[in-house]
């Protein structure tokens, strides 16, 4: 199949995306957006994934997607039930007024 | 222009611009919205690349669950808009923002340098797209490690409930 | 039973441990020890069967043929992989062993803290195992989230679940560049098997610009999982605010599971130049300078940081990200004896780390009293034996003889040199001297300091096993290291 679109297309678009998590991550104050930005940069890695498992002809890379939706989905469980526990003592999810331990 | 390649355009700039919303949101119920749709993107950004089951899953998983659990959370906790968008600004964040520019700068040049003019995607990618390709893959290279995810989702069960509990008994 | 069947046994019996504990905490929730028991007959019996997989001789795991194989070639048994198996297992009884009398100090719960470290232990065994990006990445995962949640196990105390809130938030970011890292290496060479990948590269069969900025970025995510410099600044925070007994477990087990990681990583994209005519590509020469620097900066930043520490569990904390300096310097050497060198260390490191977190956890009181060096003036009278195995811990972190950390030290030293990296193991004894000024600030401290007017409470119960048991490990270790030396040597 000639004529497609190049892999690097895919490739850039997930680097923007991957750099838009980073920057939300490292940015803002708000644990539940940090997080929200975590799952940006995982689905960046997600495409770049998809991308080389087609232009490879190799699965191997669709699975991988597959598990780390599964990681994912762990992580947010325990993500917000962290930042539950956090509200409870503390009445705030901003991680710049957790600050008992230094930074 | 293809048909391809035109839909890979509107769904790129969409899933970049929902991105941005996600991060740059006052309310969080905005960046949560943001982020499902750019779920969906992402889900048409596989199809484009005949991943068919990926796709799905896409939005099964984290539309469907994820987001769902997300927005809950932020209803629950009865989140306001922030007042302060962004934490203090000082010299680590500076140069770690600057770091991450540095990085991705780096990463498209070395995309957009290495652009070839035809692409070609091998025949049975259509077919490694399917439920079938990737269950065959999942149940027999992969059983080990599907055994093991097990334990991870058992280990967030029980550590997510652990940690919700409201009192220590 | 076939050879495969027996020689996944401890991985088998891991998934049946981590099923039975949880259902034990379901039925019996009330009951405070069973849970207790479970896990640490479940340890042993992993332990022993671990135990008995090393003794399969490798002839016979060799002649193997992967595709026979249930796992398809994704698990790597025996040798190492087994070796670290039973060192887990060693750390989490020693953990449990402390955790008992510490929850019932603490009157927290216990169960729950038994299922997870299960999960803990389950994880780092599949990443002691993998032969494979994906077994790697689940691995480290089960380990991470298990670690959150023990992080902030004592959830109604708010450095606890501020630690949890940390340590999650920079770990998923850090998984986010490991993960992003696996994927430019699996489009650079085609593969997620890491003997694969090895051939690919002998064969110079990828694409060098993608691999290149995977290893980078897998370089940040495996940093970050070892807390080494620039990416240590969660470990001190998390190790201060986590409760006692989960630091001696993450800081130890944690680090080593993660230092295999690293080792199995740099197996697969590393060709060794000794013995091997192939040239070394350019990425390889600039990736181990890169770690080169990251090991001495994280040791001296580790060390520095110590030396004006008041609070000592926030002082072993710093010291714990110097001694990932030390670690690194065996991937640095990037040869079997630098291997050897970190498995050697790890272990020695293990004990003594496990046994100073748990002389804390002893004497301290509802998590933030007792842990400044002046409550510990004067111990040595009220409390002979904590001070004496506590200086004894103290010597081997700073690596005098004849205690096992000098032999590890040594033996990572000497690795390095032989690779022609001087001026690190120069920094590295530059470093260890600037370290011996605050462990032996604490005997001093302990020994020659007037008793405080408050006398300090110890209650060891079954802690005092873990007490023993470690001491005896550094001292053994410190006098035979051939007991483990002659073990590891024929693992790679």
């Amino acid at each position: 199949m000639i004529n497609a679109i190049p892999l690097e297309y895919y490739l850039g678009l997930a680097s923007i995306i991957f750099l838009i998590g980073t920057v939300g991550v490292l940015v803002r104050r708000n644990a539940i957006i940090v997080f929200m930005s975590i799952e940006l940069m995982l689905n960046s890695v997600n495409l770049t994934f998809v991308g080389f498992s087609t232009y490879l002809g190799d699965t191997a890379g669709q699975v991988f997607v597959f598990f780390v939706m599964a990681v994912a989905a762990a992580e947010a469980a325990i993500g917000l039930a962290i930042v539950l526990a956090l509200f409870r003592n503390k009445q705030t999810i901003y991680v710049d007024e957790v600050n008992v331990l230094k930074w | 222009m293809s048909l391809t390649l035109l839909l890979f355009l509107i769904l790129g700039v969409l899933s970049i611009a929902s991105a941005i919303v996600t991060i740059s949101s006052r309310n969080p119920v905005v960046s949560a919205m943001a982020l499902v749709l750019h779920f969906f993107m992402l889900s048409g950004l596989y199809l484009t690349l005949q991943a068919q089951f990926v796709a799905v899953m896409q939005i099964l998983v984290y539309a469907g669950a994820i987001m769902v659990l997300v927005v809950f959370v932020i209803m629950l906790l009865n989140l306001g808009d922030e007042k302060k968008l962004s934490e203090k600004w000082n010299i680590r964040r500076i140069v770690a923002i600057l770091f991450a520019f540095v990085l991705a700068i780096q990463f498209i040049s070395i995309y957009i340098t290495n652009l070839p003019d035809a692409a070609f995607i091998p025949e049975s990618a259509a077919f490694n797209g399917t439920v079938q390709a990737i269950g065959t893959d999942l149940f027999t290279n992969y059983l080990v490690q599907f055994e093991a995810i097990a334990v991870l989702l058992l280990a967030a069960i029980v550590g997510a409930l652990l940690l919700a509990k409201r009192k220590i008994t | 039973m076939p050879l495969e069947l027996q020689l996944s046994l401890p991985l088998i019996l891991i998934l049946i441990l981590s099923i039975k504990i949880v259902m034990v905490d379901a039925k019996f929730g009330n009951n405070k020890t069973l849970g207790f028991v479970t896990a640490l007959a479940g340890f042993i019996v992993v332990f022993i069967s671990a135990a008995f997989t090393l003794t399969i001789s490798p002839e016979a795991i060799a002649s193997l043929n992967a595709e026979e194989l249930y796992s398809k070639g994704t698990i790597t048994y025996g040798g190492f992989a087994a070796y670290f198996d039973m060192l887990f297992c060693v750390a989490a009884i020693l953990t449990i062993l402390a955790a008992l009398p510490y929850f019932q100090k603490e009157n927290s719960e216990h169960n729950a803290f038994y299922s997870m470290m299960v999960f803990a232990v389950a994880g780092m065994m599949l990443i002691a195992h993998s032969a494979n990006l994906l077994s790697l990445f689940i691995g480290i995962e089960i380990m991470s989230i298990s670690f959150y949640v023990l992080a902030g196990y004592f959830r109604t105390k708010e450095k606890s679940i501020e630690a949890a809130l940390k340590y999650f938030l920079l770990g998923a970011f850090a998984t986010g560049f490991l993960l992003y890292g696996i994927a430019l290496i699996y489009g650079a060479t085609g593969s997620l098997s890491l003997p694969e990948i090895l051939t690919k590269i002998a064969a110079d069969d990828f694409s060098n610009t993608y691999l290149t900025l995977g290893i980078a970025l897998m370089l940040i995510g495996l940093c970050f999982k070892v807390a080494a410099f620039p990416f240590h600044q969660w470990a001190p925070d998390v190790y201060t605010g986590a409760p006692t007994v989960v630091t001696a477990f993450m800081s130890t087990a944690g680090k080593a599971a993660a230092l295999i990681a690293f080792i199995i990583v740099a197996r697969a994209l590393f060709v060794i130049d000794i013995g091997q005519a192939a040239e070394i590509p350019d990425f390889q020469t600039n990736a181990i300078m890169i770690i080169a620097i990251i090991s001495a900066a994280t040791m001296l930043i580790g060390n520095i940081t110590a030396l004006v520490q008041k609070n000592i569990k926030r002082m072993l904390a710093y010291s714990s990200v110097a001694h990932a300096g030390y670690l690194l310097m065996g991937i640095v050497a990037n040869s079997p004896q630098g291997w050897e060198g970190i498995i050697f260390y790890a272990t020695a490191y293990l004990f003594m780390q496990i046994g100073a977190f748990i002389v804390l956890s002893v004497l301290e009181r509802k998590t933030d009293k007792n842990l400044d060096l002046d409550d510990y003036s004067g111990i040595s009278k009220s409390h002979p034996f904590l001070a004496a195995i506590m200086a004894i811990f103290m010597f081997s972190l700073a690596g005098i003889p004849p205690f096992a950390g000098f032999f590890g030290k040594f033996l990572l030293f000497t690795a390095a040199i032989d690779a022609g990296f001087t001026w690190l193991t120069i920094i590295a004894v530059i470093s260890s001297m600037i370290s011996v000024y605050f462990y032996i600030g604490l005997i001093v401290y302990m020994y020659f300091r007037k008793s405080n007017t408050y006398p300090l409470e110890a209650d060891m119960g079954s802690a005092k096993v873990t007490l023993i048991i470690s001491t005896a490990c550094v001292v053994i270790l410190g006098i035979f290291p051939s007991l483990i030396i002659n073990l590891i040597n024929n693992f790679f």
